[in-house]
C-alpha cells in the first residue's frame, strides 16, 4: 500500500518544511500520504491520450494589472506584526550563512 | 590572465536584473530603491495569508523586450514556487519560472566578434534585504539580523548564458554588452553598485577539447571588476587543485572582494531541495503575436547597431576613436555627436568633446542642450574659441546650463568675429609689407610672425588656425 512513499521520504519532506515529527507521527503520515498518492496514481490508469494537459481549471491566460502604484501599508502597522523591530526593520535571530 | 599549460576555463553567467517598473511584480507597492525601510510593503509582498498576486503587465513587456533584444523565442510560460526558508523571504517561497520560461534560446554578439548563446531569460521576484548585526558587526554584542522588505517582490529577469565563455575578459565584455542592452531596452538602469544587476558565475576548467569539468558557482558578484577577478581566481584555484591530484566538488562559493578569494558556501550534498511546484494563484502567461510585435516595434536600436552607425560617420577611425565611440554609446551620448555632425562639426571633434568633456561631466548632462553643445563646438571650429576655452564653456554648461556665447563673454573669452580678425590681419599686412611679401613667396615661417602680432593686438584671444586661414585667403 505504501510502496509509493517511504518513511525516509516523509522524514525528508518534514525536514524541508521545518516540521518536527515524532516516530508515531512519521508512521501515521507515511501511511496517510501514501494513500493519497495511491489515489492520485489511479489517474495514470486512465486513457488520457486525447486530453490536452490542463494547467489551471479556469482556462484563463495573461491576467495582468497596470503598472500603477497603490498605497502600501503604514510602517507602524507592518512592524507591529514583526516579532521585534529595530531601525524601522524586522529584527530576527542572527542569520547564519547566505540565502540559498 | 591565461591559465597554465593547456588548461582552459569554461564559464557561464547568470545575470539578475531588476526591472525598471513603477510597481513590484505582483502588487502595487512602489519599486523604488533607497526608500525608508519597510515603507513599500503590503499584504502581498509580505506574504500575509489570503493575499493574492497579480502580474505586472509592464514587467512582462520588459521581459519580452529583453528576450527580443537577445534573439530569444517568446513562448507560453508558467510560474512556480521555489520553496525555502530564509528571513528575507516572508512567504517562504519565491515565485519564479521553472521549466517553462518566457524567453528561451537566443544569443548575444560581443564587440570582439564572439557569440555567447543565451539559454533562457525568465521572470522572478526579488527578495528582501537583510543586514547582519553582532559578531564583528556594527552593534557590539547584538546578535540579530534586520530585514527590510521594500525589495521583496521587485521584478527581476534572470538571463542565463550557455557555457560559452572562455576568459574573464570575455565574461566582462559579455556582462558589459548585456548591461548596455538592458539600459537600451529601458528594462534596467544597469546600476550594479545599487544591486540592480547582480551576477552569478559558473566556472569550470578542462584541457582543450576535453569534456567539461565539474563546475563551481560563485554567487552575487556585483561589479564588473569583481566578476573579472573572481573568475580568474576560481579557474586558477581549480587548476591547482587538479594538478595537485585533487578533485573539484560541485559547490556554491562566495567571493570575498577584500581578500580576493572564493570560499565554500555549501556543497552539492547540502544543496536545497526547493520542492518546485506550480504557483496556483497565477495563470499561464502566453503573450500573443500582436503583443510581441508591439514590443518588437517599439524597441530602439541596440548598442551594437548604434556603434556601427556612429563608426560609419568617421572616415577612417583610429583605435582611440573607436574607443571613444564605445564610451559615447555606453553613456548614451550619441545624440550630441550625431546632432553636431549634422550641424557640420568635424566628427572627430564632436566625438572627442562627447567622449571626454561630456563623459566627465555626466552628472550635469541634463543641463546641457544639444543646441548649446553644437553652438560651442561651432565657436571652437570657427576659431572664436580655443580648445581650452571651448572645454571651459562646456564645463560651465554642464554645471549650470546657459547660453554658450554669454558664458564665453562672461569668462572674458571675447569673441573675435571673423570680421574683426580679418581687419586686424589687413592692418598687419599693411604695416609689414616685407614680411607679407616673403610669406606670399612661400616662407611659411612668417605665418608665426603674423600670428604673434595678432595675438599681441588681441591680447591672446585669437585662434592660430583662424589667423592662418585669414592669411591664406589673402595670399
Amino acid at each position: 500500500m505504501t510502496s509509493l512513499l517511504r518513511r525516509e521520504d516523509v522524514a525528508h519532506v518534514a525536514k524541508l518544511a521545518r516540521l518536527s515529527l515524532s516516530e508515531e507521527e512519521l508512521e501515521l503520515y507515511t501511511e496517510q500520504l501514501g494513500q493519497i498518492l495511491e489515489h492520485a496514481n489511479d489517474m495514470s490508469t486512465l486513457q488520457l491520450d486525447d486530453v490536452a494537459p490542463t494547467a489551471h481549471p479556469f482556462g484563463l491566460i495573461n491576467v495582468v494589472r497596470d503598472d500603477i502604484v497603490r498605497p502600501s501599508l503604514s510602517r507602524d502597522v507592518v512592524l507591529a506584526m514583526a516579532p521585534d523591530a529595530e531601525d524601522g526593520r524586522f529584527a530576527v535571530p542572527r542569520i547564519m550563512g547566505e540565502a540559498p | 590572465m591565461t591559465l597554465p599549460g593547456s588548461w582552459e576555463m569554461v564559464v557561464g553567467l547568470e545575470v539578475h536584473t531588476e526591472l525598471k517598473t513603477a510597481t513590484k511584480m505582483f502588487c502595487g507597492c512602489a519599486n523604488h530603491f533607497g526608500a525608508e525601510p519597510n515603507t513599500n510593503v503590503c499584504p502581498v509582498c509580505l506574504g500575509l495569508p489570503g493575499s493574492l498576486p497579480v502580474l505586472n503587465e509592464r514587467a512582462v513587456e520588459l521581459a519580452m523586450a529583453i528576450g527580443i533584444a537577445l534573439h530569444s523565442t517568446i513562448a507560453p510560460s508558467t510560474f512556480h514556487r521555489k520553496n525555502y526558508f530564509y528571513p528575507d523571504m516572508p512567504k517562504d517561497f519565491q515565485i519564479s519560472q521553472y521549466d517553462l520560461p518566457i524567453n528561451s534560446g537566443g544569443y548575444l554578439d560581443l564587440p570582439d566578434g564572439s557569440r555567447v548563446t543565451i539559454e533562457r531569460a525568465h521572470l522572478e521576484e526579488d527578495t528582501g534585504k537583510s543586514t547582519h548585526l553582532g559578531g564583528s558587526g556594527r552593534i557590539h554584542g547584538a546578535d540579530r539580523s534586520l530585514v527590510d522588505y521594500n525589495r521583496s517582490g521587485v521584478p527581476l529577469v534572470e538571463i542565463v548564458s550557455g557555457p560559452d565563455i572562455r576568459s574573464s575578459a570575455q565574461a566582462r565584455a559579455y556582462a558589459s554588452e548585456l548591461r548596455g542592452i538592458l539600459i537600451a531596452t529601458g528594462a534596467s538602469d544597469g546600476r550594479m553598485e545599487e544591486g540592480s544587476m547582480r551576477i552569478d558565475a559558473n566556472v569550470s576548467v578542462r584541457k582543450a577539447n576535453e569534456p567539461f569539468g565539474t563546475r563551481c558557482e560563485i554567487k552575487n558578484l556585483n561589479s564588473l571588476r569583481s566578476l573579472h577577478r573572481a573568475i580568474d581566481y576560481e579557474a586558477l584555484r581549480q587548476v591547482e587543485v587538479i594538478e595537485d591530484g585533487g578533485v573539484i566538488r560541485q559547490e556554491t562559493r562566495h567571493w570575498d572582494e577584500n581578500l580576493g578569494v572564493t570560499s565554500t558556501m555549501r556543497t552539492k550534498e547540502e544543496a536545497e531541495d526547493y520542492r518546485y511546484f506550480r504557483e496556483p494563484d497565477l495563470v499561464d502567461l502566453a503573450p500573443e503575436q500582436a503583443w510581441q510585435d508591439r514590443i518588437r516595434l517599439a524597441l530602439p536600436a541596440m548598442p551594437a547597431e548604434r556603434r556601427t552607425t556612429l563608426q560609419a560617420r568617421l572616415s577612417a577611425p583610429t583605435p582611440a576613436q573607436l574607443d571613444a565611440v564605445e564610451v559615447v554609446i555606453d553613456l548614451n551620448l550619441e545624440r550630441f555627436v550625431n546632432a553636431a555632425i549634422d550641424a557640420t562639426i568635424d566628427p572627430v571633434l564632436a566625438l572627442a568633446r562627447a567622449a571626454n568633456e561630456l563623459a566627465g561631466g555626466l552628472e550635469g548632462i541634463e543641463n546641457l542642450t544639444i543646441e548649446a553643445f553644437c553652438a560651442t563646438l561651432h565657436m571652437e571650429q570657427s576659431g572664436q574659441l580655443s580648445a581650452t576655452q571651448a572645454k571651459t564653456v562646456l564645463g560651465e554648461l554642464l554645471a549650470h546650463g546657459g547660453d554658450p556665447s554669454a558664458i564665453a563673454s562672461a569668462k572674458g573669452f571675447e569673441q573675435l568675429s571673423s570680421d574683426s580678425l580679418g581687419s586686424t590681419v589687413e592692418t598687419l599686412i599693411a604695416e609689414n609689407p616685407d614680411e607679407w611679401s616673403r610669406y606670399r613667396e612661400g616662407d611659411e615661417k612668417l605665418a608665426q610672425f603674423f600670428i604673434g602680432q595678432v595675438m599681441k593686438l588681441t591680447k591672446g584671444q585669437a585662434n592660430g588656425k583662424a589667423v592662418i586661414a585669414e592669411l591664406q585667403s589673402r595670399r
